[in-house]
């Protein structure tokens, strides 16, 4: 009976709520309890862009040191500090929070749901990120100092670490619980929440790399979390997983974390190839090129992420046949990755461009993350790799994919959605300014890192011979411009959230998909009505 | 008003390229072709496809950018409808293919051969230490650790006025070229006869390490536990200077390599020389030594392997690493400082010094450190002391580091 009570209301509470103008809850309080996607989406972006200045300011350490040869500013060790959360920040800290915090907002709205699929676990996912970050970053105030073995935390030489290394394996374990749960959050959604009409092909690119780059996280994850537990049993239990004088092996730890670790490259890039397949076409006035093409890319890009891990280990002895295979794999990946660079130079070819500061951020993209992959390319022919491992040539190589790559895709994605955040148009001059600041300073800055890892400079080390003296000190110069100019970003999004011109529903003249149905700024509550989903209707 | 912007700035990273143009020699900004047979194929796969790239990215960004000068809304033209075709999508699939194989397959055929490791002539044993190396002739039985030279390592150290410029460029303002040797050079060189295939064994005895001479293209992981092999066969006499290339601690920066390539006259007189140095190493544990002496020699092996960590004035980092200064350790009981310097803490950065350090050497710093730094402890250990302990333990000293100066100077040449 009380069943029949149950099913007979819950049709009247949900009318009632439609007729609500049910908004956030008042105070501060709104931000802890939330279980909005939008409110949470918001504080992700809000951390991320916190942890980038976090991460942007020990990039400047090393850089600082680095300025001149000699040992000037900090110790070794501190030094190595600082490359080793430089690392965990940028990666855990600034572009994966940042992607999540972008699908919040917009994978509900670009789907036509009203919230993501489970909100109260989403809450949770993004709450465990500051605990974890401050557990992390607390271990630089403690008597053994910061992690300063690398982020690859490779043993033994990460065992060598005072007593503060079990808060960054705990760090470590929460921040993937966080991004495991995040990820689950964004398969359910995508597979439950889309209204009927709404098929997987006419899903937006974002949303297609998203559902994909959830799956690298769920299968990664928790084998990251494994090895670091590995560790940590090594370290105070007395097991001997990754010691040969316990019949264990140092090198099974890179194989199990770089199983984790490329695939987590392509966690890092996955989403950004989905921002600027949204953005080329809305300014490009012209449907994305060959959108079946860049499903099934990149598709393969994360099954072939796969099988290429142990390219990151060429120099750790591995047999010739292995060697071969890992070269002809990674080699492999760069034919999805082209098809997807010929698809947006595809779009842009007989569009009718303008160049707002978004399509700026998405063209320097492409550009500069195809430089990247160049010598990515490069990177992979192995008898090449073994003068090119472990040189500032790979720190060029992985700098230019994520700086000038993922992060501008998380530029240009800010610009693009801000007026449907906020209601209000972002100041397009400054915004402009940014842009080509930014990227005068970060060719400055990553370009001659090219150079003096061909000449034969290792990275992670705080000095270095004369004749690199000259192109570290305009990379130095470079660093300090960019972090600096980043300052500018802050200001635009300050001043566009507290005013400016009201932006219409449609923001962008050529901009296409259901988040640009709804006005701006976007309700609190959208799609609490699914929207009708005709074959004709244009959702990407 | 935005287009000027876009102007501005376009023109300004066009001028920031005119200086870096003409900035310098160019050769120093390549992977250098390097003396071996392998090196040199090497950088012809890097040069192949560097300019595959340059073909590649000089297509794409060309396509791009004309088609954002000439398909922009202000030109007044109206979007065209295509957006796919299956055509161009298997072109674009099939031709890229069509190029990974053609550089595969020399890329393969190069790796091979690197991997191919028969009909060497001569071993060498080399140990990866924090942060030093270590050489092991199997053939003729000369080993040796080879550290950063002491007149760098003092440089090198924060707050050093040692001026980089004028004491490490024998022609000041000319960066490039063999004369820059800042952090490039050694105590004691590996010596090396040319024409000959010569196997590398590469282990190490603490954290991982990789050994890498980019003249030779051989970098490999010097995994504790493993040995990994490795070969080169030089084929021009000289100087080939290379650095640990794997994150091995505080002082993964300073831990080079030179190998001096010779010809096969002058490294059998140099092996033979090596030989009857050693052996004199052996005489210098048994025989007294004065208390002075220890204390000179001390000082030298302190700021070679402990003041890094430790500090000029043995007042270590605090929190880091402790103090020598007043410690427990050295002003106390002498058996706890000789295990400690002897045996390392494990778990933690202090090494085991009695791998790295000759009998002479561990009594003379530990006589030294107890005598220093306002440590009055006035103890004379005798070099004989650790002998017999090591000994008992059955574990024999490995060559001086700076006992024997000699040994130093006559290899330290350049």
């Amino acid at each position: 009976m009380s069943s029949n009570d149950v099913t007979h209301h819950a049709p009247d509470d949900h009318a009632h709520h439609d007729h609500d103008e049910h908004g956030p809850a008042p105070g501060l309080m709104r931000w802890v309890t939330t279980t909005n996607h939008k409110d949470i989406g918001t504080l992700y972006l809000w951390f991320s862009l916190i942890m980038f200045f976090i991460g942007g300011a020990m990039a400047l350490v090393i850089r600082a040191e680095l300025f001149q040869p000699g040992i000037q500013i900090v110790d070794p060790m501190f030094f190595n500090s600082m490359t080793t959360l430089h690392a965990i920040v940028m990666i855990f800290g600034v572009v994966m929070p940042a992607f999540v915090g972008l699908a919040n907002w917009m994978i509900p709205m670009m789907i036509g749901a009203p919230d993501m699929a489970l909100p109260r676990l989403n809450n949770w996912s993004f709450w465990i990120m500051p605990f974890a970050f401050l557990i992390m970053l607390s271990t630089l105030f403690m008597d053994s100092g910061g992690p300063a073995g690398g982020w690859t935390l490779y043993p033994p030489l990460v065992l060598q670490m005072g007593d503060s290394f079990a808060f960054v394996i705990f760090a470590i374990h929460f921040m993937g619980i966080s991004s495991v749960m995040g990820s689950i959050n964004i398969v359910a959604t995508i597979f439950n929440m889309r209204p009927p009409g709404m098929t997987f092909m006419k899903m937006p690119m974002f949303v297609w790399t998203w559902l994909i780059t959830a799956y690298l996280l769920i299968a990664t994850i928790p084998v990251f979390a494994g090895a670091v537990t590995m560790l940590l049993t090594d370290r105070y239990f007395g097991t001997s997983f990754f010691s040969a004088a316990g019949g264990g092996d140092p090198v099974m730890f890179q194989h199990i974390f770089w199983f984790f670790g490329h695939p987590e490259v392509y966690i890092l890039i996955l989403p950004a190839f989905g921002i600027v397949s949204s953005i080329i076409p809305t300014f490009a006035r012209k449907e994305l090129f060959g959108y079946d093409s860049m499903v099934y890319a990149t598709a393969s890009i994360a099954f072939l992420s796969f099988i290429v891990w142990a390219h990151h280990m060429f120099t750790t002895g591995m047999p010739l046949a292995g060697e071969l295979f890992f070269m002809f794999s990674t080699m492999m990946i760069s034919v999805p990755t082209g098809v997807k660079v010929f698809n947006w130079v595809a779009t842009m070819w007989r569009g009718a461009m303008t160049f707002e500061t978004p399509m700026l951020f998405a063209i320097g993209f492409v550009i500069m993350f195809t430089v990247g992959g160049l010598s990515g390319l490069m990177l992979a022919i192995t008898p090449a790799d073994i003068q090119y491992h472990d040189t500032y040539f790979v720190v060029a190589h992985f700098h230019y994919v994520l700086v000038p790559g993922a992060i501008y895709s998380l530029m240009a994605a800010t610009y693009y959605w801000l007026p449907k955040w906020t209601g209000n148009m972002y100041d397009e001059k400054l915004g402009k300014m940014h842009f080509w600041i930014s990227t005068i300073f970060v060719n400055v800055l990553f370009f001659p890192m090219h150079f003096v890892g061909l000449a034969g400079m290792p990275r992670r080390i705080p000095d270095y011979s004369l004749q690199f003296a000259d192109w570290n000190m305009i990379a130095t110069i470079g660093a300090f411009g960019f972090g600096f100019s980043q300052l500018m970003f802050v200001y635009i999004i300050v001043k566009c959230v507290r005013g400016g011109e009201k932006a219409t529903g449609e923001v962008w003249e050529g901009a296409r998909g259901l988040e640009w149905t709804v006005p701006s700024p976007a309700p609190y509550h959208t799609f609490e009505t699914a929207p009708v989903i005709e074959p004709s209707t244009v959702t990407r | 008003m935005t287009s000027n912007v876009s102007r501005w700035a376009l023109l300004s990273l066009m001028l920031l390229l005119v200086p870096l143009g003409a900035w310098a020699d160019w050769g120093a900004l390549n992977m250098p072709q390097g003396v071996t047979e392998i090196s040199n194929e090497v950088y012809t796969l890097h040069m192949r496809i560097f300019y595959i790239c340059c073909a590649i990215g000089a297509a794409v960004f060309g396509v791009m950018i004309y088609s954002m000068f000439v398909h922009r809304k202000s030109k007044g033209v109206k979007p065209a409808t295509f957006h796919e075709s299956t055509t161009v999508e298997i072109v674009w699939t099939v031709v890229p293919l069509i190029i990974l194989i053609v550089m595969a397959i020399p890329a393969a055929r190069v790796l091979i051969k690197m991997e191919d490791f028969s009909d060497s002539e001569m071993s060498i044993k080399v140990t990866g230490y924090q942060w030093r190396w270590h050489y092991e002739y199997m053939d003729s039985g000369v080993s040796f650790f080879s550290q950063l030279e002491p007149t760098h390592n003092q440089a090198r150290q924060m707050g050093s006025d040692i001026d980089l410029q004028s004491t490490f460029v024998p022609e000041a303002g000319n960066y490039q070229g063999e004369g820059e040797i800042y952090l490039k050079e050694v105590d004691n060189e590996l010596v090396v006869p040319v024409g000959k295939k010569i196997r590398f064994l590469h282990t190490a005895a603490d954290v991982i390490h990789s050994w890498w001479v980019p003249d030779l293209a051989v970098k490999k992981d010097a995994i504790p536990g493993f040995i990994n092999e490795n070969w080169a066969l030089i084929e021009e006499p000289g100087i080939y200077r290379g650095k640990c290339a794997e994150l091995c601690g505080r002082d993964h920066g300073f831990m080079p390599v030179v190998v001096r390539a010779v010809s096969q006259e002058e490294y059998d007189s140099w092996i033979a020389e090596k030989q009857s140095a050693m052996a004199s190493v052996t005489e210098q544990s048994e025989r007294q030594w004065a208390h002075q002496e220890l204390v000179s020699v001390g000082e030298k092996v302190y700021q070679a392997n402990c003041m890094s960590c430790h500090q000029a004035e043995g007042q270590g980092i605090p929190g880091m690493f402790p103090a020598i200064a007043g410690s427990e350790v050295a002003t106390g009981s002498i058996d706890l400082h000789v295990d400690t310097v002897m045996n390392g803490i494990e778990g933690s950065m202090m090494s085991k010094f009695s791998d790295v350090l000759s009998d002479a050497d561990i009594a003379a710093v530990i006589t030294y450190q107890r005598n220093a730094f306002g440590n009055s402890t006035g103890d004379t250990l005798q070099p004989a002391h650790i002998k017999s302990l090591r000994d008992g333990l059955d574990i024999s000293a490995p060559a001086s580091v700076a006992a024997l100066p000699d040994m130093n100077t006559t290899t330290g040449v350049n």
